[in-house]
């Protein structure tokens, strides 16, 4: 086999210059950032494309945030997948038929490390080194500046690359809501980041915030292991169980996609189903949902309702501000917790970047074609900052095979690849969503996985002059 | 046909898990050479690759293995499965194997192994005797195909699947182990089923008989210049070149074909 495995680039190739230090040239290698799922299958794709591929991971190990052992990883004990198997796993690398509809996270954790292992992933894999910075050089190359993060730390070194495609993640950097009072809250307050085991919860009089899957899910083992559990939100959800009709939800929702219903004959028979499985959940005490079906991030969670009825978690609506030993709500009411768990989401993060490369706007979002592909930069794509309503991986696969494509194309096929690089410039605000979401920074990479998938067929079909 | 990024059909109705046997020979030393997963043709099983080609492959340092798709061999009976189903088998066995693997399918299970090249990225496959199926193929050998239109077996006897060398009363003691496909993947392959585009990109390599009395010349042809390549022929062999007295002969070409471009 042809792998590039020189790596250091000392033996091969000049030594460049900037700023005084020597710049390592990796020809037409491409640089990974980051060794999650997103991070796996760009190596894997830009490989079988018959790229060179240098992946650097600042963590010991792949998995990214399926890897718990990480410290950055938001996975938890319990944690299991919400999107169900078929629509999870990689579309060229299934799941194990022996494995269940949902398998827990160190499950997931060993498939991406067999995905990694089977399609020899690993000697591309620089592991324990950051990345600092991504800066243009000339002709759409880029230099890439790394650092050991050992403990004894170690030298920057500069290297420069054909690509970049950045995968860093980006459910690890808490989105932390800001109260009043809570300097001199004298309970302790964590974002649901820092929550890893539900002995954390034991005995304590916990307030969870946050209606995500993360706010539900620590709701649910506050119930069961808390000597108390409320559950502020700021509004009503839709929690959608993980079966219904006694098949994985995901599954018949896509049932009716295949069937090309139209996303007002979805929602209808979203209502319905959640009307009969779910019912009112106003009786529980939640709020009424402002919103449909389909326009918040799916909440997956079959047992947030039944823990509710069972007594073990009591709704609350969203946080007044802290006194010194108590919480205030929005009614008025005061509530007196111990351990405050904000489970508010995150937001993405590159500090490596200068904001103007990914057409980052002042909220901190950037403006991405597919969410993948930035304006003018034809080498360079972000992989896996997209949020659908199925699993992440395939997106995040066929987002690397465009980018294979798109690279080469440049090469071997310069109108073709002008064409793509047009729509780029055109589309890169779009949003890939059926019909609106709630206004909310965690829908910003919210899409329809049908809608998102089709275009990226579209792009695809462009690159490879089979339209 | 280009690769399908939205598969919303298969992810409402994925194949149902079944028991499955998986046969397997490796060598002694692992040299780091990449496995081979033999799929076999419809009404065989994986048995037809443990009587000579597993041992052989594994003694020249590849790790072998043979899959019965659903309803062949001992694997669970399935009356009702598709070629999705059968490709599906495969593909799972190809992803549980420590590395990329080779593909390589006889007969009809060249097609399935076609199929689930269109959802596992192999190093390499190999059609033996490829079975691809279609309407002109189906015409070509009448006598086969006309039981299967009723709903029977497709008619495989002895004469016609292996050469004269191999003595008779193996020969019948082969055919007896046969069995068959489902009803619904004989009427897939008579009506033809063209797969997507393999992922990835691999090598494919044809390998057949000018004497086998199922797949012509021609077809050999067809078949391999669907693939950018020539078929290898051994003259004087039958269909199941696996079994056949010279069985030896085919399986150290595709080795040697899998060393010079690995
Ligand atoms: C609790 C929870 C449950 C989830 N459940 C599901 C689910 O059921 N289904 C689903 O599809 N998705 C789920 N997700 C989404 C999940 O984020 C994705 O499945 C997936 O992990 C995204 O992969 P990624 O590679 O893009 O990012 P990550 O998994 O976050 O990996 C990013 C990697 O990049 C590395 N990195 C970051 N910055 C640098 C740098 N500067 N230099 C070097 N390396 C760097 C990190 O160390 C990390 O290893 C869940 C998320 C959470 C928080
Ligand atoms: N597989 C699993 O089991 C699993 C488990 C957990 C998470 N996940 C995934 O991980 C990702 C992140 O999920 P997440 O739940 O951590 O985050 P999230 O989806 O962003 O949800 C954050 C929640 O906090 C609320 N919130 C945010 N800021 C707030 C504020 N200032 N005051 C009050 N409430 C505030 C949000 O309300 P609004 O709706 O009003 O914004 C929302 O209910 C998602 O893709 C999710 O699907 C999966």
């Amino acid at each position: 086999m042809s792998v590039d495995q020189d790596f250091g680039g000392e033996l091969t190739g000049t030594t460049l210059w900037r700023d005084g230090w020597p710049v390592y040239d990796r020809g037409e290698t491409v640089c990974v950032i980051g060794a999650g799922p997103s991070g796996l299958t760009a190596i894997k794709n830009l490989k079988e494309a018959g790229f060179g591929v240098d992946c650097y991971e600042r963590e010991t190990g792949v998995g990214g945030a399926w890897n718990w052992r990480h410290d950055r990883s938001p996975v938890y004990a319990s944690t299991h997948l919400i999107s169900s198997k078929p629509l999870t796993q990689f579309p060229d690398f299934p799941m194990p038929d022996e494995w269940p509809d949902y398998p827990h996270h160190a499950l997931v954790l060993s498939y991406l490390e067999r995905y990694a292992d089977h399609f020899e992933l690993r000697p591309h894999i620089w592991f324990g080194t950051e990345v600092v910075k991504v800066e243009p050089a000339d002709n759409g190359r880029w230099d890439v500046t790394t650092r050991s993060t050992s403990k004894y730390g170690g030298a920057e070194r500069i290297h420069r690359y054909a690509g970049v495609i950045v995968a860093n993640g980006h459910n690890w950097s808490p989105k932390m809501p800001e109260y009043e009072g809570l300097d001199d809250y004298r309970g302790t307050v964590l974002h649901a980041n820092a929550y890893k085991d539900s002995a954390q919860l034991r005995g304590r009089r916990v307030l969870v915030v946050g209606g995500g899957n993360t706010g539900c899910d620590i709701a649910v083992e506050a119930a069961q292991q808390a000597a108390r559990c409320w559950h502020s939100t700021r509004r009503g959800y839709w929690y959608a169980p993980k079966y219904v009709l006694g098949r994985p939800t995901d599954q018949v929702n896509d049932q009716l996609l295949a069937l090309r219903a139209p996303m007002r004959v979805r929602q209808w028979f979203a209502h319905r189903t959640l009307k009969l499985a779910v019912g009112d959940v106003t009786r529980f005490g939640l709020p009424k949902p402002d919103h449909k079906v389909y326009q918040s991030h799916p909440v997956v969670n079959s047992q947030l309702l039944y823990y509710v009825g069972h007594g073990g978690i009591t709704p609350v609506p969203e946080i007044a501000r802290f006194h010194r030993n108590s919480v205030e709500l929005r009614d008025g009411r005061q509530i007196e917790p111990d351990l405050v768990v904000l489970a508010t989401g995150y937001l993405p993060r590159f500090d490596f970047l200068e904001p103007e490369l990914l057409g980052i706007d002042q909220r901190g979002k950037p403006t991405l074609y597919l969410h993948t592909f930035p304006r003018r930069h034809p080498t360079l794509a972000v992989a896996g900052l997209v949020q659908p309503d199925a699993g992440v991986f395939p997106l995040a696969h066929w987002q690397s095979v465009v980018f294979a494509r798109y690279l080469r194309a440049r090469q071997s096929a310069p109108q073709r690849a002008a064409e793509f690089g047009r729509r780029v410039e055109k589309e890169a605000a779009g949003t890939w969503h059926e019909g609106r979401t709630t206004d909310s920074t965690r829908h910003w990479f919210e899409v329809s996985h049908g809608l998102y998938l089709r275009e990226l067929q579209r792009a695809l079909d462009t690159l490879e002059g089979s339209r | 046909m280009t690769v399908s990024v939205l598969r919303l059909d298969e992810w409402a109705h994925p194949v149902a898990p079944v028991r499955r046997e998986v046969l397997s020979a490796t060598p002694e030393l692992d040299e780091g050479r990449p496995p081979v997963l033999f799929v076999p043709g419809f009404g065989h099983g994986a048995w037809a690759y443990a009587e000579h080609w597993l041992e052989h492959t594994a003694s020249r340092g590849f790790p072998a293995y043979a899959v019965s798709p659903r309803g062949h061999g001992a694997s669970e009976a399935s009356r009702k499965a598709d070629l999705r189903a059968y490709a599906h088998d495969v593909v799972q066995v190809a992803a549980s194997l420590p590395r990329k693997a080779v593909i390589a399918g006889h007969g009809a299970g060249a097609l399935v192994v076609t199929h689930a090249l269109a959802r596992y990225p192999a190093r390499a496959a190999v059609l033996l005797s490829p079975v691809l199926g279609g309407v002109s193929a189906a015409l070509r050998n009448p006598g086969l195909v006309l039981p299967a239109l009723f709903g029977g077996g497709l008619r495989l006897p002895a004469n016609q699947l292996f050469s004269r060398e191999l003595p008779a009363a193996a020969a019948r003691a082969y055919a007896k182990r046969l069995g068959r496909a489902s009803t619904r993947a004989q009427w897939q392959l008579l009506r033809g089923a063209t797969p997507e585009r393999a992922v990835g990109d691999p090598p494919v390599l044809v390998v057949g008989s000018p004497d086998d009395k199922i797949v012509s010349p021609a077809a050999l042809k067809d078949a391999a210049r669907a693939y950018g390549g020539a078929p290898l022929l051994f003259p004087g062999m039958g269909h199941d070149l696996m079994l056949d007295a010279r069985w030896r002969e085919p399986i150290d070409a595709i080795l040697d074909w899998l060393e010079k471009s690995h």
